[in-house]
């Protein structure tokens, strides 16, 4: 396809200011976005609402700004401990292992088969790519036990790493297919030219390709973190000590049979997801600065 | 070495070794947890030569685990679990007997724990429902259903005579049983359909329509009213006295009388007992602890303490406990209860129950008709397994299969030898991503896909063919037009898809578009709170949006009321149930779309936009032909992918719709799960329509093929 030529060949002129938009369009832009985060900030808001206000009731009042503000709940489900661990801190720092981990394994095997499969017309390319979208079909409600089952065998269990494999192979398909994806639209004479200097194909990969795929990578990367941290029954089922728990088990331990302690699931769901906003933040800037910001210097 | 010297040496090696090690798991949670880890650290201490592993899980999840785990010699060696589970885990060997229970234990809480004449467990604690009374909207609490009827007119505007989850056939069942009918009839035989049970519908519904009791009322509901001092009773069980609020001034009763019967309304009981594991390592040490539990001693620390209503009878004596008001109230009504049947039929009645009380609830059928019908549910969810199959002609045929499969690979492989072998790179970037899939995705589905050849009835496999996957396609279990059918869940699971997903890249690639623009102030901020949806864990605001769109109370029906719309009655129409549904999911699945997009949007040269904005065209015609071709490549495994997972999203549904009405917004992975599940364990059955679902999706991506990798 010629277009995917032009990013190649002309980086300078994408840096080029876009004309000015006019002022109604300025105004609708943020009418709209505006109207998209009440939206999106109704329910948050009430989350916060509820792990703001003292007791463990569930709050049905259409108004989602809490009219008492008191950190008891935080502070219960943060200052949990035993035996002398400071068991909140050891299960966050689980958590936050499982998810780096699962997102090292998950981009490290995802990018290198996505390249290949960018780049090499080998055969068993397209049934290896219908195979990994295939693995996506498999409902999980027949594969808990028989993976428990292989788990044991292997002697994974009970491991943040064992979770963590599990995990990326989990990730594996989505990431796969999203950094393919973006490397076909990468343009091939960038490589071809670096090859002619002499580099090798793993330095063209690693050197050209990837530091151009920053924004598919920021996405993959983040895909396989929330893939891991907001997992709930793999981890429950496969870790069997208190202090190996990731966060969402602990905070599914907040959820009765009959009743829940609404007040603390709240305050642990908005301290659960605040590593990921930050992480977000982080990878921001690679989201947003791709081939149009001046990534191609070849 | 003489016997003396033997018995030194012995006793010698024992102070030396290790303790043994007792593990123990358990679901409690505040008080309860803090009594009974008090109670187990105090043994712990007195007996050297043990100690005990306590494991505190979440309730949900927590059988499965016990059941993945114990045959595999990972589970614990005592469980505390509600009585209803012994008759299913007992017969598979997952639980041991208690052959000499210590003496002074309540005999009802014993009788629920003992199954085909074995005890399987001693009791801690009995659980049921009771009335909650507000001392300054009501004296006293009412002793008759007629009293609570009458109590509507000295009560003030808007206050409800009494808030219950009517919606949920354990609320519902004081009634039932007050009436006189029940789950089992005399011989011991399921009969939902008996006319008491229609009897208790009937009263029921007519308390809802004189407002006596609150429409749609959900357990968050009923807490809610209660506490806002705007429901006079309230029927709920123990756990309602950690959501009360302190401000509250309240007293517990047991459940009134029916009127119309004169017989008290009998609420269902459960029995939490600490059970012995059939594979437990140390079961002597275990019995000895969990005889330490149901000590007077230890069972007054857990009554004082746990605040649980203990089943040690010198416990219940003992003047903590019996001048405790609130615990008194629950040992009254301990004598009016029906322990829940533990016999595994139970649990498969649940639903029938539930689909018949919300059909008459919301008016959609009479109680006779309902009963009928739910007995009839019941009928087929517990139908015979299909006959057993000859097993060879499978074989034969699946070795066939097998040996053409393996020949076809092996003549590909050597036709492409020469290409494979210039290729040897591309193999070496794929082969590790290929084996950790293959092995911890792959296999696991195979063995799970298995199991549809078989039906699991009665904790007995039989190999059963095809017969499950008959019986589904064949429609022999539901009829074709009804909700629970394989086909019309099938439509209703490719609408929720192609609308979730159509709503999904629509938002999140409209938000991307605009979230780009260099000029646009604070894009950074709009970015971040436009993904707060994906970064809450989703159960919480699952069920945020299910309260929204409660008929009364909710946030919907209340912006709608600034418009002048009418109450709308979410969950009672297909339409509206399922709209509910996909508002929710749409809010929760667009910011990863969106997210998608920023990425991919990068990849697109904006000089492109420009040159075509030179040229005159409009910002659509832009988009359409310009930007969005470029979009596809990057864009395309989303939304593939977005599709098979929401094709498979089981958790709005159950959280939202709960599949109301009567099954309507069910889709096909959410029948798996209630097979593998609510309907007695029918793993076959659950594997059979996973495989379906498979099958599906296949055909799907078949369809989708020529876009994917054509482009490519």
């Amino acid at each position: 396809m010629s277009l995917q030529g032009c990013a190649g060949y002309a980086p300078h002129m994408a840096q080029a200011s876009p004309r000015a938009p006019s002022s109604i369009r300025r105004v609708l832009t943020h009418v709209v976005l505006i109207i998209a985060c009440v939206v999106v900030l109704y329910p948050v808001l009430w989350v916060l609402k509820m792990a703001l206000t003292p007791g463990q009731a569930f709050s049905l009042d259409p108004n989602p700004l809490p009219t008492v503000i008191s950190f008891a709940n935080f502070w219960d489900v943060v200052s949990a401990s035993e035996g002398g661990t400071w068991l909140f801190g050891r299960q966050l720092f689980n958590s936050i292992v499982v998810a780096t981990i699962t997102s090292a394994i998950g981009i490290g095997l995802s990018c290198t088969a996505a390249y290949a499969m960018s780049r090499f017309s080998f055969p068993g390319r397209e049934s290896g790519m219908r195979l990994f979208l295939v693995t996506q079909m498999f409902p999980g409600v027949v594969m808990l036990i028989p993976l428990y089952i292989l788990l044991d065998e292997l002697g994974l269990l009970d491991s943040l790493m064992g979770l963590s494999l599990v995990y990326a192979t989990t990730a594996v398909p989505f990431c796969t297919w999203n950094l393919k994806g973006y490397f076909d639209t990468i343009p091939r004479e960038l490589e071809e030219a670096a090859i002619m200097d002499g580099a090798s194909r793993w330095t063209v990969f690693t050197k050209v390709i990837l530091p151009l795929a920053r924004p598919a990578l920021a996405v993959t990367g983040l895909f396989s973190f929330m893939t891991a941290w907001n997992e709930f029954i793999m981890a429950m089922t496969l870790l069997s000590d208190q202090r190996a728990f990731t966060l969402p088990v602990v905070l599914h331990g907040y959820i009765g049979d009959h009743g829940t302690d609404w007040g603390h699931f709240a305050a642990g769901a908005i301290i659960v997801s605040i590593p990921v906003m930050a992480l977000f933040f982080a990878l921001q800037k690679q989201l947003v600065e791709g081939l149009t910001a001046g990534g191609v210097k070849g | 070495m003489t016997s003396v010297g033997a018995v030194a040496w012995l006793m010698v090696a024992g102070a030396m070794a290790q303790p043994v090690e007792v593990h123990l798991w358990h679901a409690y949670r505040g008080e309860e947890r803090t009594a009974l880890e008090t109670a187990i650290e105090a043994w712990d201490e007195a007996e050297v030569d043990v100690s005990v592993q306590v494991l505190a899980l979440p309730p949900e999840g927590f059988s499965t685990k016990f059941e993945a785990a114990a045959p595999r010699g990972n589970g614990p060696d005592l469980l505390i679990a509600a009585h209803e589970r012994v008759g299913a885990w007992s017969s598979t060997g997952l639980l041991a007997g208690f052959e000499a229970p210590p003496s002074g234990l309540h005999p009802t809480a014993l009788e629920a724990l003992t199954y085909n004449d074995t005890l399987y467990g001693l009791p801690l604690a009995t659980k049921s429902l009771v009335l909650f009374y507000n001392r300054d909207l009501v004296a006293a609490p009412p002793t008759t259903t007629d009293e609570i009827a009458a109590l509507a007119g000295d009560l003030p505007q808007g206050v409800y005579p009494m808030a219950v989850a009517a919606t949920e056939p354990f609320f519902h069942a004081p009634w039932m049983h007050g009436f006189g009918g029940g789950v089992f009839n005399d011989t011991g035989d399921v009969a939902l359909d008996q006319p008491q049970n229609a009897a208790a519908l009937t009263w029921v519904k007519a308390r809802i329509d004189d407002g006596t009791i609150p429409d749609e009322a959900t357990g968050v509901l009923v807490t809610q009213l209660f506490n806002e001092g705007r429901a006079a009773l309230a029927i709920n069980g123990p756990w309602f006295l950690g959501e009360i609020s302190d401000q509250l001034n309240f007293g517990v009763a047991p459940l009134p009388q029916v009127a119309a019967t004169g017989k008290a309304a009998a609420p269902f009981l459960t029995v939490e007992g600490i059970l012995l594991s059939g594979h437990a390592r140390q079961p002597e040490p275990a019995r000895r602890l969990a005889a330490h539990l149901v000590s007077e001693e230890v069972s007054v620390l857990r009554g004082r303490e746990g605040r649980q209503s203990v089943a040690t009878l010198a416990a219940l004596e003992h003047p903590d406990i019996a001048n405790d008001p609130i615990l008194g109230a629950f040992r009254a009504q301990l004598d009016d209860t029906v322990p829940t049947p533990n016999v595994p039929a139970m649990s498969s009645t649940w639903e029938p129950q539930a689909r018949a009380l919300r059909r008459v609830l919301r008016g959609a059928q009479s109680p006779d008709d309902a009963v009928r019908a739910a007995q009839q549910e019941f009928a087929i969810v517990t139908a015979p397994p299909p006959p057993p199959a000859n097993p060879l002609p499978y074989l034969a045929l699946a070795g066939l299969l097998a040996i053409a499969g393996v020949t076809l690979l092996a003549r590909r492989i050597w036709n492409a030898r020469s290409e494979i072998a210039q290729h040897r790179t591309a193999y070496a970037y794929v082969a590790p991503a290929f084996l950790g899939m293959a092995l911890l995705v792959v296999a696991p589905f195979a063995v799970g896909a298995g199991m549809s050849l078989f039906s699991y009835q009665h904790n007995e496999s039989t190999f059963v063919g095809l017969a499950n996957f008959a019986n589904i396609l064949l429609a022999r279990d539901w009829p074709v037009f009804s909700p629970l059918s394989f086909y019309t869940t099938l439509a209703v699971t490719i609408l929720w898809t192609a609308a979730n997903v159509t709503l999904h890249v629509g938002i999140g690639v409209a938000l991307a578009m605009l979230l780009r623009e260099p000029w646009l102030k604070l894009r950074g901020v709009y970015r971040v709170l436009l993904i707060l949806p994906w970064a809450i864990p989703n159960y919480i605001t699952a069920l945020i949006w299910k309260g929204m769109f409660q008929k009364q109370f909710g946030a919907i029906n209340a912006i709608l009321g600034l418009f002048g719309v009418e109450p709308v009655s979410w969950f009672s129409q297909f339409t509206t149930a399922f709209a509910a549904n996909l508002a929710t999911n749409t809010w929760l699945g667009f910011p990863f779309m969106m997210v998608v997009t920023l990425g991919a949007l990068q990849a697109i040269p904006r000089d492109l936009e420009q040159a075509a904005e030179v040229d005159g065209a409009s910002g659509w015609q832009r988009f359409r032909h310009v930007t969005l071709p470029l979009l596809m490549p990057a864009l395309l495994p989303a939304v593939v992918l977005g599709s098979v997972w929401t094709f498979n999203m089981i958790n709005i549904i159950y959280l939202v719709s709960g599949g109301e009405p009567d099954g309507w917004s069910e889709i096909l992975i959410s029948e798996a799960y209630r097979w593998a599940f609510d309907r007695n364990h029918r793993y076959g059955y659950a594997a059979a329509y996973a495989v379906l679902v498979f099958g599906v999706l296949l055909v799907y991506s078949r369809a989708t093929d020529r876009w994917l990798t054509g482009k490519s």
